[in-house]
């Protein structure tokens, strides 16, 4: 069942590129997204905790030992249902896209397949496979709808979106790259009989080669989950692209890099993560380094923020800083700091795709800009309460207070990091300081500016449609609900972490 | 019980933002709501048992067991006295805003919100599910000062979250330590063990922090007294507080200063005092220097003031001083036990008094300042009046009691609280008592400073024509009058009700 999110995506993608017209085109999205949407929440009904969910198991490429193989266990069903709140919304907030729309939805359709396929794969060359697909339309998304920014009207600004999307790119197959080969290295050392991670997860890769194995294909994923210092392509990238595709870049995207780092390099590789036996400047294993790169991902992303003058360059680089904590709570290796991050995951996703969707599609859309030194004058407050208000809420949720989604991840993160690197939340604390910070002078220039001396009322902005308030409401309602009942997630979360493929992880430097 | 009280604010603000568009009907939810919400309190006051130990009404259910999260609410005597302090002054300040044509429904909703945010702190005891309102309750602080306030309120605003928020990550990131120590989120549990002397060894034994449990004890006290210093506030972190409150609208300062200035001193009671008695007292010389220092420097600050919302802002951080003294000396414990135990008890009753005493004295007087700004046309200056007693003698005669209330004039509410705080204070701290005298002395200075410059002397001939309290003003103040003498007179009302409570603190902190 659950396998046809993927089928349905290619085919609601196809449907839309021959729509009849742009409404056809929309409504066929939608309709494709909620189906989505539903096949997770029907397979979560149908889940028993703790278990492995086969969907499908082809032999396909027998010679190699390559299979189809699509499995779901609890990690995988979170962000399966992550990506169908994120496509579902998506939609919504796109609905205004008048160019080429029915391109538009086809290569979003086909990024979101690609997206499903990847959280659904259990064999390490299928998921590669899928990795590469959501590739391809992101380039597209933004090189041809990517929003542009006012000052670089005159001329540049198609040039800045493909300088985007170019970045973007280049650095995703970068990372493919290291992955790939370090994919290859596993199958070779494995005796080439097979890529599922049945299979793989149970060979004993020799401790050596592990320790090199690992770090290549961690960075290799971490690339596409906005690591310091491969974070750059991130701030850009969701700047210059469509706010359906920044929602999605910062919403999904970053996770599938994230769940590579969790499923395949730290549950296939778990030795790479002990002691190297050395110290260098303090550090001893490449869990320190990573460590302590997610924790200067956290500060830098959050400090950064706080000094830029696009309103959308802010959330860009809060979604390094937040991401830092998925990378953080990974490298605790503790039960809290996992399942902290895999919550965060879904957290980030929603809030992210809710705070471009008030930056890009509320506000950009109606005013035309994103400065936030030209917002402040407007007093948006006032003018589209709905979106201050919904901002504030995002905000609110952005920065981790209890009764949202993030509290209970990142609280989770730290606590997992307090058993594990107790001096790196210290950081991480201040890094939570200067998110407040952020999220606060965000929201207070744009949306509660003093008006400008000369203040003209003429233009009124068009009010929030329907899409808009729906898209809203479902990520909204998707933070809360995790919010105020964890059980929701980590009741899939936790079964899942100790379920027999994790074993090499949880034998290792599990604490 | 509880949680209906809870909700009942709740969900009248949002009945209170749909009414959005009729203003009158909005007001009349809102008080509906905000005298139910008394009655509420009151009747819990009516039912509980003073007699009985430990808490009454409680209520636990499971919310996400893996997390220690339980929704766990229940009342002792300082809840109690809390809860119905909170609704007398929302209730306060709606009447004080009757008047006010700017407080429209959100202001309405705002302040239900607060309410709610008040009363779940208030009631709340496992760590998660009371963090929740202790961060919700400041949202809509941050509002209130920030909409409705004077030209700097964008800055005083933002100062006051931030400040507030420091203490708040400084607190979550101690109470995960002891999470992680333990598996403990509730208080009560945590105080138990405290108690047993168990919480510094699990801090050690659980902690690898390469520290003793003692020290990490000491560490996260300092930590948690950060959360609860900025909110009382303690000099040195109170420099959010003349600012806020000067450019807040008075209604808002009544909340602020009635009400949510509570949290802090609740905080103290609820959480340092039971789970961390032993750092209490091993860090009891600084502290009590802090408490001296938040005593007499303001009240230095206060006489310095030209603005009479600063004056006695200054003022409201000396009589919490007051209180932080009281909650001090209650750890000493040197000397004959029966005789100690008798002060720290006097000393602790004397905290709860003054609690009580300074939310109605200090909601009061910015009622009046509110009512004498509407009638100055927003002059509020020291100087800026003269002889009132001459034009205005009702609102003089009422404004006079509030301020020997304020004053600790025997027979007004403000004597009983300050005067058991000093007889406990003397015998155990003779030192810091004797220097806290000097508080109370220029508190004399600066208030009589008030009412000589304010209400005697010259008449000053602009406010000749000034109108004297209309009947419906007076009839609001009579029933806040009545409270100050009845406290006054008869402080067995309180002290008879919070005995055993006090009681089972002194038994706490010996072990």
């Amino acid at each position: 069942m659950l396998a046809w999110t993927i089928y349905l995506s290619f085919a609601g993608a196809l449907a839309a590129r021959l729509a009849p017209s742009k409404q056809a085109a929309r409504i066929l999205a939608l309709v494709t997204a909620l189906a989505g949407l539903g096949l997770g929440l029907t397979a979560l009904a149908h889940w028993q905790p703790g278990t492995m969910l086969t969907v499908a198991q082809v032999a396909w490429i027998p010679q190699l030992g390559i299979s189809y193989h699509l499995a779901a266990d609890g990690i995988s069903l979170t962000l399966v249902l992550l990506t169908g709140i994120a496509a579902t919304a998506g939609i919504l907030f796109s609905w205004n896209i008048e160019h080429r729309t029915q391109e538009f939805f086809a290569f979003y359709l086909v990024l979101i397949g690609g997206v499903y396929g990847v959280f659904l794969s259990f064999d390490l060359f299928l998921l590669f496979v899928f990795y590469e697909i959501a590739i391809i339309p992101k380039y597209f998304l933004i090189a041809i709808w990517g929003s542009v920014p006012r000052d670089a009207a005159a001329g540049q600004g198609g040039s800045q979106r493909e300088y985007a999307a170019m970045k973007l790119a280049l650095y995703s197959f970068a990372g493919s790259a290291l992955v790939l080969a370090g994919m290859v290295a596993a199958w070779t050392v494995s005796g080439g009989t097979s890529l599922s991670f049945e299979v793989l997860a149970r060979y004993p890769f020799p401790a050596h080669f592990q320790m090199w194995a690992f770090p290549m294909v961690f960075v290799g994923f971490a690339v596409l989950a906005g690591m310091w210092p491969f974070h750059t392509w991130a701030p850009t990238g969701h700047a210059a692209a469509p706010t359906a595709a920044s929602m999605l870049l910062a919403g999904v995207v970053m996770k599938l890099g994230a769940y590579g780092c969790l499923r395949v390099a730290m549950m296939l590789f778990p030795a790479g993560l002990g002691p190297w036996g050395f110290h260098v400047l303090g550090l001893g294993s490449w869990r320190d380094v990573f460590a302590l790169l997610a924790v200067i991902g956290i500060v830098y992303g959050a400090t950064v923020a706080l000094v830029q003058r696009d309103f959308k360059f802010v959330i860009g680089y809060s979604s390094v800083s937040h991401m830092g904590f998925v990378l953080l709570g990974l490298m605790t290796l503790t039960t809290f700091g996992l399942d902290g991050a895999v919550l965060q995951m879904f957290s980030h996703g929603v809030i992210a795709g809710l705070l471009f969707a008030v930056v890009g599609r509320m506000v950009y859309d109606r005013t035309h800009t994103r400065q936030l030194r030209e917002l402040a004058p407007m007093r948006l407050a006032h003018a589209i309460p709905f979106a201050a208000v919904t901002f504030i809420l995002a905000g609110m949720a952005s920065i981790g207070l209890p009764g949202f989604s993030g509290f209970v991840a990142e609280f989770q993160v730290l606590v997992g990091t307090w058993q594990a690197l107790p001096w790196l939340v210290v950081v991480a604390g201040i890094g939570i300081l200067v998110g407040i910070a952020f999220t606060w002078r965000a929201l207070n220039l744009a949306f509660f500016g003093e008006p400008a001396a000369h203040a003209h009322e003429g233009h009124r902005l068009p009010p929030i449609t329907l899409p808009e308030k729906l898209g809203s409401l479902l990520l909204l309602a998707s933070t809360l609900v995790v919010g105020l009942y964890p059980r929701v997630l980590t009741d899939l979360i936790l079964p899942s972490l100790n379920s027999p493929l994790f074993e090499g992880l949880r034998k290792g430097v599990w604490r | 019980m509880i949680t209906f009280l809870t909700l009942l604010p709740l969900v009248g603000g949002l009945v209170v933002l749909a009414l959005m568009r009729a203003r009158a009907a909005a007001r009349m939810v809102a008080l509906a709501v905000s005298v139910a919400a008394l009655i509420t309190t009151v009747m819990i006051w009516h039912r509980f048992d003073p007699n009985a130990a430990g808490m009454q009404f409680q209520v636990v259910h499971d919310w996400a067991p893996s997390l220690a999260m339980s929704y766990h609410v229940g009342v002792d005597g300082l809840s109690v006295l809390l809860l119905v302090l909170s609704a007398i002054v929302v209730l306060m300040s709606l009447a004080a805003s009757w008047a006010n044509a700017k407080h429209g429904p959100v202001y309405l909703a705002l302040v239900l919100f607060l309410e709610a945010g008040l009363f779940g702190t208030f009631t709340a005891l496992n760590f998660v599910h009371w963090f929740i309102f202790w961060e919700l309750s400041l949202i809509p602080a941050y509002f209130l000062v920030r909409l409705w306030g004077g030209p700097g309120r964008a800055k005083a605003a933002a100062q006051f979250f931030l400040y507030t928020m420091v203490g708040s990550v400084a607190l979550l990131l101690a109470f995960l330590a002891i999470f992680l120590a333990t598996g403990q989120f509730d208080f009560l549990q945590l105080a138990q063990l405290a108690h047993a002397g168990q919480l510094t060894k699990a801090l050690g034994d659980n902690l690898h922090w390469g520290m003793s449990g003692d020290r990490i004890g000491m560490l996260l006290f300092w930590a948690a007294f950060l959360g609860f210093a900025v909110k009382t506030p303690v000099l040195p972190f109170h420099t959010w507080l003349p600012a806020t409150y000067a450019e807040a609208s008075c209604e808002t300062t009544m909340l602020l200063t009635g009400a949510m200035s509570k949290m802090g001193v609740y905080g103290f009671l609820r959480i340092l005092l039971p789970i961390f008695p032993g750092e209490m007292q091993h860090a009891l010389r600084p502290l009590l220097w802090l408490a001296v220092a938040t005593i007499v420097l303001p009240a230095f600050a206060a006489w310095a003031q030209k603005d009479l919302k600063r004056t006695f802002a200054y003022s409201s951080i000396n009589h919490l001083g007051y209180c932080v003294l009281g909650v001090c000396v209650a750890v000493q414990m040197r000397g004959v036990d029966a005789r100690v135990a008798a002060e720290n008890a006097a000393a602790l009753t004397g905290v709860l008094l003054q609690i009580f005493s300074h939310g109605i004295t200090a909601a009061a007087l910015f009622w009046f300042i509110a009512l004498l700004e509407r009638r100055s046309g927003g002059a509020r200056g020291i100087d800026d009046f003269g002889g009132l007693r001459r034009v205005v003698p009702v609102f003089s005669g009422l404004m006079g009691i509030a301020i020997f209330a304020s004053l600790g004039l025997p027979g007004l509410n403000g004597f009983p609280g300050e005067f058991l705080i000093f007889k406990g204070a003397f015998p155990l701290a003779a030192w810091a008592a004797s220097i806290s005298v000097l508080g109370l002395l220029m508190t004399a200075v600066f208030l009589l400073t008030v009412i000589q410059k304010v209400f005697s002397g010259p008449v000053n001939p602009r406010w000749e024509g000034m109108p004297d309290l209309t009947r419906a003003e007076r009839l609001a103040l009579m029933p806040v009058i009545a409270v100050m003498f009845v406290v006054g007179l008869y402080p067995q009302l309180i002290t008879g009700m919070v005995h055993s409570t006090v009681m089972q603190w002194v038994a706490g902190v010996r072990f």
